[in-house]
């Protein structure tokens, strides 16, 4: 188990060495969080400032969020956000050249949802000295949690643990966790259309669409988003069920084939929303259809950009 | 409600099922009178947005047809359209969108018959779905149990 602090050490020397080398102009890394449980993007431009780059437990948002129209710029990243970097470069989002990838092996992130309903007392402070546990503190008490215990639901199914294409490495490689089984996907096909409906309006049911998962994901760069087009206006502005299930639809399509399960949107719902949900129908499809999994070369063609004279589609009759 | 005629947005290709559309009616080809055709330059400029509206402004059906893989106008459209109607058919079947709403096919603009055979098919199976009253917008369904 390396400790967190070793590998903050390593990329604040990697981010002082670009910088001084002129490799990267701004480093794209994490910073302390003001409140407990969090941390916050943090861009680097000189030494000092890379002094305040850390390495978390909590290190849940995908930097690569922040890599299209950059130049000359250093990312920090774990295994799902370098398949986002590199999906973003075979996107042509950023040219190969004038981005370079610290990954960061990581043992998975922590739902904060999973530690309040662990502890529901108010947390003051959270210590964390390496990537297995830590410690929560507050009014009169401390206790320890492993982290295996409130991993994030894709971290546990995450099979690119390492940035395999990273440029440089913070940290020792880590084994990938069993790859996600899409059981409750597969088990959708035994319900009726009414049982289906009825639990994916569940699911949306609290969301205010406020948008923060397609904020925090890095495949979401349109200039301008479908839901904010005025002419004709394809999503209606008030909260409409249909208008909100439309919106997951096509967002869940339009990540379709290029999302790394990095749990962003899952991460910044203010509901708890699991947002996921679409997109994995989508994942299982791509994997089964075009044995396709984003993010694993820097050359790999995205499967809705190409096609094959023999895709096998029987319900076209 | 055995007199519901149900109302179906039906997205064809300029240059194959709308053809085959004209082709049915010159022949003389008798098929049931529930469609809206959008004309499409090419199964390619189908955005799942226009489905979802088409459900959303209450369609009880959609029905998109397009040229045979290999016949394309624009030589690779709908090769590109097949792919992203294999994501769109398993996303809206696993939401819960009954399959018989929405139907895909190729009609070539020669094949007068399989138009009017499908079209035929696609209404009798749309029918037998019932209204569309689980997609629309709320703001639609008010004033809907007085007309139905």
């Amino acid at each position: 188990m390396p400790a967190l602090e070793d590998v903050a050490k390593k990329i604040r020397e990697s981010a002082k060495r670009l910088l001084a080398e002129g490799r990267a102009e701004v480093v794209v890394g994490y910073r302390r969080g003001t409140i407990p449980l969090t941390t916050a993007p943090f861009f680097a431009r000189t030494a000092e400032e890379c002094d305040q780059l850390v390495w978390s437990n909590f290190a849940r948002i995908n930097l690569a969020n922040y890599l299209p129209g950059r130049k000359k710029v250093a990312l920090v990243a774990k295994g799902c956000d370098a398949r986002s970097a590199v999906g973003q470069v075979v996107e042509n989002q950023i040219p190969r050249d004038e981005l370079y990838v610290i990954g960061v092996p990581c043992t998975g992130m922590v739902d904060n949802a999973l530690v309040a309903a662990k502890e529901p007392r108010p947390i003051r402070e959270v210590v964390e000295t390496t990537d297995d546990s830590f410690t929560l503190k507050g009014e009169g008490y401390s206790v320890e949690v492993r982290k295996e215990e409130v991993l994030r639901r894709n971290c546990r199914t995450c099979a690119h643990r390492t940035p395999k294409l990273a440029d440089e490495l913070a940290a020792p490689e880590v084994p990938g966790a069993t790859p996600d089984d899409f059981a409750d996907i597969k088990a959708l096909a035994s319900k009726t259309p009414a049982e289906r409906l009825a639990h994916f309006k569940d699911l949306i049911k609290d969301c205010l669409r406020c948008y923060a998962c397609r904020n925090a994901c890095p495949l979401c760069y349109c200039p301008i988003c479908f839901v904010d087009e005025t002419r004709p206006q394809w999503l209606g502005k008030s909260n409409d069920p249909m208008d909100t299930l439309t919106f997951h639809l096509l967002r869940g399509l339009h990540c379709s084939g290029r999302c790394t399960s990095c749990g962003a949107c899952e991460t910044v719902c203010p509901v708890n929303i699991k947002v996921r949900e679409f997109n994995r129908i989508l994942e299982l499809t791509v994997q089964k259809e075009w044995q396709y999994e984003p993010g694993l070369s820097w050359d790999q063609k995205p499967p809705l950009t190409m096609f094959q004279t023999d895709d096998a589609a029987e319900f076209i009759k | 409600m055995s007199d519901f005629e149900p109302k179906i947005v039906a997205f064809f290709c300029n240059w194959c099922t709308y053809g085959a559309a004209d082709l049915a009616g010159v022949s003389r080809l008798e098929y049931p009178p529930n469609f809206r055709v959008v004309r499409l330059p090419c199964t390619g400029r189908l955005n799942p947005k226009f489905i979802m509206e088409a459900f959303k402004r209450g369609a009880d059906g959609v029905w998109v047809s397009g040229c045979h893989p290999g016949d394309c106008h624009y030589i690779a459209g709908n090769y590109h359209a097949r792919r992203k109607f294999i994501l769109l058919h398993q996303l809206l079947e696993s939401i819960g969108v009954e399959p018989d709403r929405l139907r895909f096919s190729w009609i070539s603009s020669a094949e007068a018959n399989k138009f009017q055979a499908i079209a035929r098919d696609v209404v009798e199976h749309v029918k037998a779905c019932g209204p569309n009253l689980a997609f629309r917008k709320e703001e639609l369904k008010l004033g809907l149990a007085e007309v139905a």
